[in-house]
């Protein structure tokens, strides 16, 4: 059985690099940047697409680490809270403008990823993603213990007092959107050119079998390493956004457990090793329970006892995941993508 | 063909999510009341019997009182297992109201939520009500105009729990030297009422000592050791959740009396003791919320809610519980709020700006308190645009190991002293934020 | 002195109480590779069932009867509808597919039995005794003794019984097991169907100390250090692995916490668990894998 340790990642999909966009892609950011602020209403500019952009983002760091690298990590969410609070550090200590400080703040991210990714050369499997729980739990309780990462407030949260880039106002629905997206695609687009360098191909040879890796005279563990340090930064900017242009504030709890294994979630979804799944399992694991409960409230609210109605929309969301993942082995990327080559041939072939 | 089930699901849950928010202002003879619950997870066992006090006496007002002068609630749950990212989402989908029907208050049920929302309702003017949770310094009206750690805000729980002790050791002047150990919750609930003790410590002269439990802390044997190796001569209990029955249990096995043991509010529930069992016998805790299902209130319900069978309770046996009691008490706080505001603005469903208005000119006394049947349930309480807590003051109770029992009347707080304490912080907070504090006395 | 022997003695025998939880782990990790996050939500719902029905008035004996046949009933059901459709997929999917499977476990206990806390009360007196100056607590004795016999009746089981025997042979080569004959679904229900009478008597004696509720389901990670000290295969290891974080975390808690503010237990043992796994990559007792190009 323990030969199953090694291949942690045989589910990603070998294919290479993403099908080539088209024209689709240029569609989907006119689509983005003008028509969704002209037709959202600002509860789905705030509250579901700037989530939803944000988790996707978050997906996409990890599954940089675990769909290309293959390192499995549940520190996602501890990850997201340095990125949050160094973000307020630099804010409130430094003084540092916003955009710089977001920056910062990833680059701090990705120093604390790469020291929890020193242990990935002697750590592998499942022990390494349970040894990851250490970085979850020690940066939950480090933001909570030290004062001087909240400013000494009364209570461990952080605030921004007000939403600027370079001397805009960015506090309404629109504007948190606009920026969440901007620096999506941004990021997106970096993470498709990184997987298709070097760098990339590199550890798509560390992920399907790290020894053999080695033996063409890759440096496994400097891939390693550095995988873990670009996926927290990746996450540490996931995590300044959530705070500051989702949430308004945070507190570690904004970041648990929880957060580690929803980011999961969405890449398992959504696909391993695929850029376009972060943003298809981030769509299914933040819309699906809205769906769910709106769903639920129209059949029978009022005929079924309301803790039973919430604990069986759990079940579901549960039972749901497991469908997919019996159904749908390489996530809903690959599903889509079948579906859209169906219907490139659909007259010829229905 | 499984392929195009899933593909039809995901479609309709992106198609019923676009049909929520249609937030025309039409005219409606309703007030709506969206209430962020948890029923599931970690946290349900105190919030299933906390949703039913508050739905029972929402359904008591519309079904035998027809609705607040005439306006009927429309009450309506989302589910958030406690998450304040949750209660962010559900916050933006509800704050324009439904149906034309306007929201005049929002209960965030939850500290982290309130913190995560003071300054969306600020911008969109909604008063968040967190009755004896909250952010403490938001009790300054004058900085935060839209949040209201109401009743009983944390410093105002460290003051009551040495005002006991100070009461049961025979004077103030008997705490010099006297060792009083804190073991938190190591949270942001857990951590609130450093500042106060800390303050209250350096004025009687007591020796403060304070040790964390992490969370959810079902194994606390190093902490109570430590606590054994002071050896306190009372212990102020801040647990919450687990840690509470966890933290009782350990203590006796170390040999510190249970009497010795003062719980916080949200460490004096039924579900705190029972699991304790024996150990929990004499324990005692704050009660801004009593226990118990003899109060005048309590016979109205039974007549018109539980025993016709609408009660929201699944086993009538919770009737009266701590948790039920304090959903009782959040729901006739938000009544008699919305009546104060109907008496300036007429009697029609309120919007955010006027329920303000109804929450800070709240005044409810014994008269009032005797008529709604809370009378020795409920503390008198008056708001002022200053002050956004209005009451301050608990009474205790006891677990004789099988029910809670009032051991005291109403203890006030030593508010005076710690009112400066509460001005410091929502000065700093009005600084960073570029906030001018408003003057209450210029309006009307 | 006395703190100290006070300390270590109190952490090695509380640390038997995440033995018990890790052991659940390790028998579905041996034979089937499937790292469990639903252990947790498994003891949870056992220890929830049971306590429903003492409460509603079935004796203590038949209580057990009825809780161990519904699990019985569920290691089947899970058999055939989660782990039959994904054998041979990836473990990262076997692992994702318990995490979906925590959530169903949840959903039903907490709404078939509802939210309240239950008091569980085993008849074992929490009183202290003493040993010289040394307190030591009656009910972490009592754990730690269930804890061990455990340990020793499920040896026993995996060597002398016919069951036993195949479900190592299933554990050392799945396909020269399948080739002789062994009927691999049946195995895992077993094994399933084990690990869930595991979680309900780990459950019980969480569940008497703290109260049976929700949290309950959290102790899993407290279990998951031990079961990486120890590593994910061995019994044993789960034994020492818990005697471990055990007694390191109450020493680190008592005499390292005051420097550094306190409440340092949720994460201590998984820096521990790290340098161990440093100077042994599969745990104490865990087989090291073999790798060829």
């Amino acid at each position: 059985m323990s030969h199953v340790l090694s291949q942690t990642a045989r589910l990603a999909p070998t294919v290479l690099p993403e099908r080539r966009f088209g024209l689709r892609l240029p569609l989907l950011l006119l689509l983005a940047f003008v028509a969704v602020p002209l037709l959202g209403s600002d509860y789905w500019l705030g509250a579901i697409l700037v989530p939803f952009l944000v988790l996707s983002l978050a997906g996409l760091g990890l599954n940089l680490l675990t769909g290309y690298a293959g390192q499995t990590s549940l520190g996602s969410g501890g990850f997201m809270a340095v990125g949050a609070f160094a973000t307020f550090g630099f804010v409130v200590h430094g003084g540092v403008p916003l955009p710089l400080a977001v920056l910062f703040a990833g680059l701090v991210t990705a120093g604390a990823g790469l020291l929890f990714g020193l242990p990935s050369d002697r750590i592998k499997g499942f022990y390494l993603m349970v040894s990851s729980l250490a970085a979850q739990f020690f940066f939950e309780w480090l933001f909570q213990k030290f004062p001087w990462f909240y400013n000494y407030g009364s209570s461990g949260t952080i605030t921004l007092p007000r939403l600027e880039a370079f001397g805009y106002d960015i506090g309404t629905a629109v504007g948190r959107y606009y920026v969440t997206l901007t620096v999506v695609v941004l990021l997106t687009w970096i993470a498709v050119n990184l997987v298709r360098s070097q760098t990339g191909r590199s550890w798509m040879a560390v992920r399907d079998m790290d020894t053999a890796a080695a033996v063409i005279g890759i440096r496994v563990y400097r891939s390693k390493v550095l995988a873990f340090a670009v996926s927290s930064f990746y996450l540490g900017v996931a995590g300044a956004l959530w705070a500051f242009l989702y949430l308004g504030s945070a507190s570690v709890q904004s970041f648990g457990i929880s957060r580690s294994f929803q980011i999961l979630f969405i890449i398992i979804i959504g696909g391993m090793g695929s850029i376009a799944g972060n943003f298809i399992g981030a769509a299914f694991i933040s819309l699906l329970p809205l769906a769910i409960d709106h769903l639920a409230q129209a059949f029978f609210a009022g005929h079924v006892d309301a803790g039973l109605l919430q604990n069986i929309q759990k079940a579901l969301f549960g039972v749901l995941i497991i469908g997919f993942l019996i159904k749908e082995p390489d996530g809903l990327a690959r599903l889509f993508r079948t579906l859209g080559e169906r219907l490139s041939s659909w007259p010829l072939r229905f | 063909m499984k392929r195009l089930v899933l593909t039809a699901l995901l479609a309709a849950s992106v198609a019923t999510t676009a049909l929520v928010p249609p937030a025309a202002f039409a005219d409606s003879k309703e007030q709506y009341v969206p209430l962020p619950t948890y029923r599931v997870g970690p946290y349900a066992s105190s919030g299933t019997l906390w949703w039913a006090g508050t739905l029972d006496y929402f359904r008591y007002i519309n079904e035998v009182e027809g609705g607040v002068n005439g306006v009927k609630l429309k009450v309506e749950e989302f589910e958030t297992e406690w998450s304040p990212d949750r209660t962010v989402e559900v916050y933006e989908r509800v704050k324009n109201g439904k149906d034309g029907a306007p929201v005049a208050f929002f209960f965030t049920h939850g500290t982290p939520a309130s913190y995560a929302l003071i300054e969306k309702g600020a911008a969109d003017k909604i008063p968040l009500i967190d009755p004896a949770g909250g952010r403490t310094e938001s009790t300054d009206g004058t900085v935060f105009p839209y949040a209201f750690p109401l009743l009983f805000n944390y410093f105002s729980q460290a003051s009551v729990g040495i005002n006991y002790i100070a009461q049961k050791e025979g004077g103030f002047d008997k705490l010099k030297g006297k060792k009083i150990v804190t073991v938190y919750h190591d949270s942001a609930y857990g951590r609130e009422t450093q500042a106060a003790v800390e303050l209250l410590a350096k004025k009687y002269g007591f020796e403060n000592f304070q040790i964390p439990v992490a969370d959810p802390g079902n194994e606390q044997s190093p902490q109570w050791r430590q606590v054994r190796e002071i050896k306190p001569d009372w212990v102020f209990l801040r647990t919450w959740g687990v840690s509470t029955p966890v933290a009782i249990k350990t203590a006796q096995r170390f040999g510190i009396p249970a009497d010795r043991i003062i719980g916080d509010v949200w460490a004096g529930s039924e579900a705190d003791v029972i699991p304790a069992g024996t150990a929990a016998k004499g324990y005692q805790a704050l009660a801004p919320y009593p226990g118990g299902a003899g109060f005048e209130i309590h016979d109205r319900l039974r007549k018109t809610i539980l025993d016709t069978g609408k009660s929201d309770l699944r086993d009538t046996k919770f009737f009266g519980a701590v948790y039920y009691n304090i959903g009782l008490i959040n729901a006739v706080l938000a009544v008699e709020a919305l009546r104060a505001g109907q008496a300036k603005f007429g009697n029609k469903p309120l919007n955010g700006e006027e329920g303000r208005w109804g929450f800070e000119h709240l005044t409810i006394d014994d008269a009032r308190l005797k008529e709604i049947g809370f009378y020795g349930l409920l503390q008198p309480i008056k708001l002022t645009p200053a002050d956004h807590e209005g009451g301050g003051a608990a009474r205790i109770q006891q677990w004789d190991g099988d029910k809670w029992v009032l051991v005291t009347d109403w203890i006030q707080a030593d508010r005076d002293t710690l009112r400066p304490l509460v001005e410091a912080k929502a000065a700093a907070y009005a600084k960073e934020h570029n906030i001018t504090p408003r003057s209450p006395t210029a309006e009307n | 002195m006395n703190l100290f022997l006070e300390t270590l003695i109190g952490g090695l025998l509380a640390g038997t109480m995440y033995s018990l939880v890790a052991i659940g782990f390790v028998l579905i990790y041996k034979a089937s590779g499937v790292f469990n996050f639903a252990q947790g939500s498994m003891l949870l719902f056992a220890a929830l069932t049971f306590v429903t029905l003492l409460e509603k008035g079935l004796p203590f004996a038949a209580a057990l009867a009825v809780t161990i046949a519904i699990l019985i009933l569920g290691a089947i059901l899970i058999e055939r509808t989660v782990l039959r459709p994904l054998a041979n997929r990836s473990p990262m999917t076997l692992f994702m597919a318990t995490l979906g499977l925590s959530y169903v476990i949840e959903g039903a206990a907490q709404g078939l039995m509802g939210a309240q806390v239950h008091a569980l009360d085993l008849g074992i007196e929490d009183v202290p005794i003493f040993i010289g100056d040394v307190l030591i607590s009656q009910f972490d004795l009592v754990a730690a003794a269930t804890a061990v016999t455990l340990a020793l009746v499920l040896a026993l089981l995996f060597n002398n019984t016919r069951i036993g025997i195949s479900l190592r042979a299933v554990a050392d080569d799945t396909r020269a097991a399948l080739s002789i004959g062994i009927n691999l679904n049946r195995i895992w229900q077993i094994v399933w169907a084990v690990a869930g009478i595991v979680g309900l008597v780990a459950g019980m004696l969480w569940g008497a100390r703290q109260g049976i509720q929700f949290s309950l389901s959290l102790v899993v990670l407290k279990a998951l250090p031990v079961l990486i000290i120890g590593g994910f295969t061995s019994i044993g290891g789960a034994i020492a692995g818990g005697l471990i974080v055990g007694a390191a975390e109450n020493l680190a808690e008592t005499y390292v916490g005051p420097y550094i503010g306190g409440g340092i237990t949720p994460w201590f043992p998984y820096f521990l668990a790290i340098a161990f796994l440093y100077i042994r990559p599969a745990g104490l007792f865990g087989e090291r894998a073999l790798e060829r190009v």
